[in-house]
């Protein structure tokens, strides 16, 4: 039984990690994360950076969709704004990767400000398309405007570093985005915890009682859509500066859908659920990879058609989690620590 | 300033129509500081309507409403909160993901400061506003009994106990006029005490006023200092409890006859 933490102050009751064995179990996380690169080889470390990114980019979707309830296809416009911000800080104004981090969160902040601004009066499915619309314009403004975006060409940049330190190897990347992903998932949590985060979360419930409560919808939306385009921005940013190449290619309709994906399965609304579903959907195809090796001597088929296979399992994944766990690994994880934590009493 | 210093809330003229329909047509009253006023009348009469038009969710066609001599139709509905008025719903309003102490917490919501960096990083102000909001919320929990609710996720709790959470809601803002609308409506014989008691000790100790929309009569008449009756959208009567109930066409308004001989025989069949 887990019952039972006495507290005797408010900030107590707030902190961010309860009691000593959740301290417990997150230092021994961090610890193992820190080994991660040591224990396994170049192509884990590999997912696992783009597991970093993806972990940034969902934490932005999931406060704008999952908390504030305002459906984007456009995520990966954002994603895209602060990559090519980014690229271009870099290749031309000679600004260091690290200092263009910050100009394309804000950036990509400035463009949700803008979408944001139409979508105010529209609900539901209307700011889905609104946004839907907004991630083909910058598509197409990408692709056609060559002289600063490369076009079809795309940016190829030079191997990133931080104060002299070059980030040229997947392990150097892997503890620079460990450290990004933990300050932006605290940031993301704090929030969470005052008035601003509340502030979103009604909205999505009830806008009208949030109105009555002295919440401006109009401020608050415009806020949401900033915040998640700011985390989208910075994603955009690490990626341009891990592949050393970006084209548009990378930031189609196809990517916005992932991060959607990302947040279902992980959990709407929930930040430790950007994270299981960031992680989960990065390593799947490799999950399926193994599997169909596995099975390679009976099915050689499977192994031959991987792509299209990988494309089916990620969309029966997302409805198979509609239909049977709406609230996603978060979801699954609640209901295993409610279930210990009375055990073995059933309540 | 010129209002006499008795009237909290002055409604003139108030008019409103719904595509053709005549929803209030010229309503006026006034609410007294510290009184527990209470609207009644048949459904459809414009009860709701008139809290709507207060809390600024609607735009009427003609009339004023001042509160505290200030020109309410001047603000926007998120001001409402600041000015010192809350409200709970006909249909609970709650957000019902939330925890309780989250949506008591929202009650705070237009006292707090804290801007989007200094929340992310928990800092300073931010901190310090929190922990203070949580006291008060803490008062308003104890003071409603519910403290075993606490951390509950509000769409886990009894309708009764819901009802008692949106009251507490809107009691952390520290409303200087405060709008039920039905907090009785589909309670127990046993919820509905509670309720009253609660509603009579929020006038008393906090010195809120009270606006209230009501069908159970038992309840208007012991705790209203004043009644208004709605029908059709126009205000047919207003007065003391008891003299409201005497009137002959409030007696209309509920049965539809006057004279008495027809009038019983109808209800004799009912």
């Amino acid at each position: 039984m887990l019952n039972a933490t006495f507290r005797v102050s408010y900030r107590d009751d707030i902190k961010l990690f309860q009691t000593k064995l959740v301290k417990f179990w997150i230092l021994a996380f961090f610890v193992f994360l820190i080994l991660f690169p040591l224990i396994f080889d170049r192509y884990f470390i590999y997912l696992a950076n783009l597991s970093g990114i993806a972990i940034i980019g969902t934490l932005g979707l999931n406060i704008l969709v999952g908390n504030t309830g305002l459906i984007s296809l456009g995520h990966a416009a954002f994603v895209a704004i602060g990559a090519y911000t980014s690229a271009l800080c870099i290749t031309r104004l000679n600004v260091p990767f690290v200092a263009s981090i910050p100009v394309a969160g804000v950036t990509a902040a400035l463009a949700g400000l803008i979408v944001a601004i139409p979508s105010l009066r529209l609900r539901g499915l209307y700011i889905a398309v609104t946004t839907f619309a907004f991630g083909f314009i910058v598509e197409h403004v990408i692709v056609r405007w060559d002289a600063v975006t490369g076009g079809p060409d795309g940016i190829a940049l030079p191997p990133a570093s931080i104060a002299g330190l070059g980030l040229d190897t997947d392990r150097r990347f892997f503890y620079f985005l460990l450290v990004m992903v933990v300050v932006l998932t605290a940031f993301a949590r704090n929030l969470f915890r005052t008035r601003i985060g509340r502030a979103f979360v009604a909205i999505r419930d009830h806008d009208i009682s949030a109105q009555v409560m002295g919440i401006d919808l109009a401020r608050y939306k415009i806020l949401s859509f900033s915040v998640s385009s700011f985390y989208a921005g910075v994603a955009g940013a690490l990626l341009a500066g891990y592949t050393k190449f970006i084209t548009f290619e990378h930031f189609t309709l196809h990517l916005s859908i992932e991060y959607l994906a990302m947040i279902i399965v992980g959990g709407m609304g929930s930040i430790l659920g950007s994270i299981y579903g960031a992680v989960f959907m990065t390593f799947l195809p490799e999950g399926i990879r193994l599997a169909t090796d596995l099975v390679r001597d009976t099915y050689p088929l499977l192994t031959t058609r991987f792509a299209a296979l990988t494309t089916v399992v990620n969309g029966l994944i997302i409805v198979l989690f509609l239909v049977f766990e709406p609230e996603g690994f978060y979801g699954r994880w609640k209901t295993i620590k409610a279930y210990w934590y009375n055990w073995p009493f059933t309540y | 300033m010129e209002r006499p210093a008795m009237e909290l809330l002055e409604v003139k003229d108030l008019s409103i129509n719904f595509g053709g329909l005549q929803a209030l047509a010229g309503v006026d009253f006034n609410v007294r500081e510290g009184e527990i006023y209470a609207i009644i009348g048949p459904n459809g009469a414009g009860k709701t309507t008139i809290f709507n038009l207060i809390s600024r969710i609607y735009r009427p066609d003609t009339g004023e409403i001042n509160f505290e001599g200030r020109d309410l139709l001047a603000k926007s509905i998120s001001d409402i909160s600041r000015l010192g008025i809350a409200r709970t719903f006909q249909n609970i309003a709650l957000f019902k993901h939330m925890t309780v102490l989250e949506n008591l917490l929202l009650g705070c919501h237009s006292r707090l400061r804290a801007d989007v960096l200094s929340a992310g990083l928990f800092y300073g102000r931010a901190m310090k506003e929190e922990l203070k909001a949580r006291e008060q919320v803490e008062q308003i929990i104890e003071f409603l009994e519910i403290e075993h609710t606490r951390k509950k996720v509000v769409s886990s709790l009894p309708y009764g106990m819901q009802k008692r959470v949106e009251l507490g809601r809107a009691l952390v803002s520290e409303p200087r006029l405060l709008l039920l609308d039905e907090p009785m409506g589909g309670m127990n014989v046993e919820e509905t005490e509670d309720m009253a008691r609660f509603i009579l000790d929020v006038q008393e100790e906090m010195g809120t006023t009270i606006l209230m929309i009501e069908h159970d009569m038992g309840v208007v008449m012991d705790l209203s200092d004043r009644v208004c009756v709605l029908d059709f959208g126009k205000m047919i009567c207003e007065g003391k409890p008891e003299e409201v109930r005497k009137d002959p066409a409030v007696i209309m308004a509920y049965l539809g006859e006057v004279s008495s001989a027809g009038g019983e025989d109808r209800s004799a069949q009912d």
